[in-house]
């Protein structure tokens, strides 16, 4: 499929609405992604015509929607090159499946004394739930510094990784700064040291093509919502052999093979992992999400979405006292910037009034704001759907902004 | 004049502006009316956090009316902080306990004031009720 961009926002009906005066630009890709009409039919379809819990009627519907259950998890499985279904968990985002890592994982393999790695352009989401694992295990949380083009100081992982590191959890691409992080390398080093490696790939599966078995990580994590499928559900990847040796972290139904109160006996991989009932309609939405992304093609997109963001970090640095955060060759389609003596929020307030979405704030990403000494920043985050008579728009509306304020 | 009239009075004022902008410009303007907050009192204890905007709020009793003082590093913020103030400055704390603050909807600015967004405008209308309830206890005493 040729890549043809006013085809593609046929598919998505919310980028036709009119705002207060015009046309929506909808900037704001990093926090959600907006849904191609496939997805948004499927739910409707599978709601109307299919509805029932999966894995316990024997009546049609229920088998229907299982089977339907289960195709996403192939999807998924064959999008991101894992070995198997198993190894596939269906969880409510990528914050849960972080967690359910930092549970089930650290129930196990974190010790006293071990070590946990993150970084310091993390996502709150990736920061959090080791802090409460080390308090818990009495761990020691240890942080890959950042530089200023807000890129990762790698030159002291080397440093970093102990013998009493446990696991790795860095983000694949910043929220906030757009880096993309060398994961592979990180990887390699990491598992050199004997430590395993978790990807919050919440910033990064819509972007590029991800191969967990090239990348060889033990777990990737990533969210429905931001790669055009619907809230709700993500998943989170982790190597059989690991995923087994992990306890389930939340008990109930559909994780169990029998139950009496003297003891259960839990379930098989990947059900294990996803007690009560799951969003099986959401996991059909992520399906036909991927197929979507499938079918226009994921280096397409990658290819576009660089172009794009090209043109607009040029477009946008050329304006007076602007400041772009995160410099880094190696970025994505996620521009973060203040306009000089300009608010971040007050640029907000007015750039949506001229029916732009942008974010404004710290991004969940305080230690980012903190190394940067600001409060926050503007943050664009473009995507394919996205163009450059929309950055066009950004660009005047930012001159606008200096112009109320200046 | 009573708070329900200078609210009227206010949704009067913006009644003219049919473009945003235009509003934001006039907000713009009534930023530099704060009664701003000396920088010796913009201490932790008179800051109200948002994640997007600070507000600092500091109050004292002077002849038994409440003296507000405020700012903000948000511009936007601070004009909405002067038409709040406009409305409850100078008043007796017991005028500041019990009172229907509706004009930031009518003049459409309600999404400032709603508990996601994270300005620190909904706090700051709080903090001046709790100021009136501890000053109004203490003028009975």
């Amino acid at each position: 499929m040729d890549f043809d961009i006013n085809k593609i926002r046929e598919d998505f009906p919310i980028l036709k609405q009119n705002l207060y005066s015009g046309q929506l630009v909808y900037f704001d890709n990093g926090a959600t992604t907006q849904k191609p009409n496939s997805v948004i039919n499927i739910i409707n379809e599978y709601y109307s015509k299919y509805n029932s819990n999966i894995h316990r009627g024997v009546h049609y519907l229920s088998e229907k929607m299982t089977q339907a259950y289960e195709t996403a998890r192939k999807t998924v499985k064959t999008f991101i090159n894992a070995n198997s279904d198993t190894e596939i968990i269906f969880t409510s985002g990528t914050t849960e499946s972080i967690n359910l890592v930092a549970f089930s994982f650290g129930e196990i393999f974190i010790n006293e004394g071990d070590e946990i790695l993150i970084s310091e352009m993390e996502h709150h989401s990736n920061i959090v739930p080791w802090q409460m694992l080390c308090e818990r295990k009495k761990a020691k949380l240890k942080v890959i510094k950042l530089n200023h083009f807000g890129e990762l100081l790698l030159g002291e992982l080397d440093e970093l990784l102990t013998d009493k590191t446990k696991l790795v959890a860095i983000t694949h691409v910043s929220n906030t700064l757009g880096t993309i992080n060398p994961i592979k390398d990180i990887i390699k080093k990491a598992h050199a040291k004997g430590a395993y490696v978790l990807i919050d790939g919440a910033q990064g599966i819509q972007h590029q093509k991800v191969d967990v078995k090239d990348l060889d990580c033990d777990f990737y994590a990533f969210s429905g919502h931001k790669i055009y499928g619907p809230t709700g559900i993500g998943i989170l990847y982790g190597k059989e052999e690991l995923l087994n040796k992990m306890p389930p972290y939340k008990g109930g139904g559909d994780m169990i093979k029998s139950v009496t109160i003297e003891k259960t006996v839990y379930n098989e991989l990947p059900f294990k992992f996803e007690a009560g009932t799951s969003n099986f309609v959401g996991a059909v939405g992520l399906d036909h999400a991927i197929r979507y992304v499938q079918n226009i093609g994921i280096d397409k997109i990658a290819e576009y979405e660089s172009d794009l963001a090209t043109y607009a970090t040029d477009a946008i640095s050329r304006i007076e006292g602007v400041k772009i955060f995160g410099q880094s060759p190696n970025k994505s389609s996620i521009i973060s910037f203040n306009i000089e003596n300009i608010h971040h929020f007050d640029a907000g307030m007015v750039l949506d009034k001229m029916n732009i979405a942008v974010r404004t704030g710290t991004h969940c990403t305080e230690p980012i704001m903190k190394f940067f000494g600001i409060d926050g920043t503007i943050r664009a985050s473009l995507s394919f759907y996205n163009t450059k008579q929309e950055v066009d728009k950004l660009v005047e509306g930012i001159k606008k902004v200096k112009e109320l304020f200046g | 004049m009573t708070i329900n009239e200078i609210q009227d009075q206010i949704i009067e004022e913006f009644s003219i502006f049919d473009d945003w902008l235009d509003k934001y410009n006039y907000i713009i303007e009534l930023a530099e009316d704060v009664p701003v907050i000396e920088e010796e009192h913009k201490t932790d204890v008179n800051l109200i956090s948002g994640c997007q905007s600070k507000v600092w709020l500091n109050a004292e009793l002077v002849d038994g009316k409440i003296h507000f003082k405020a700012d903000s590093n948000a511009i936007i913020t601070k004009g909405i902080i002067a038409l709040l103030l406009r409305v409850f400055n100078n008043r007796e704390p017991k005028e500041l306990i019990d009172f229907d603050l509706y004009f930031i909807d009518k003049i459409g600015l309600e999404q400032n004031l709603s508990p996601t967004r994270a300005n620190g405008l909904l706090s700051m209308v709080k903090q001046i009720k709790l100021y009136a309830i501890a000053y109004n206890s203490k003028l009975n005493n």
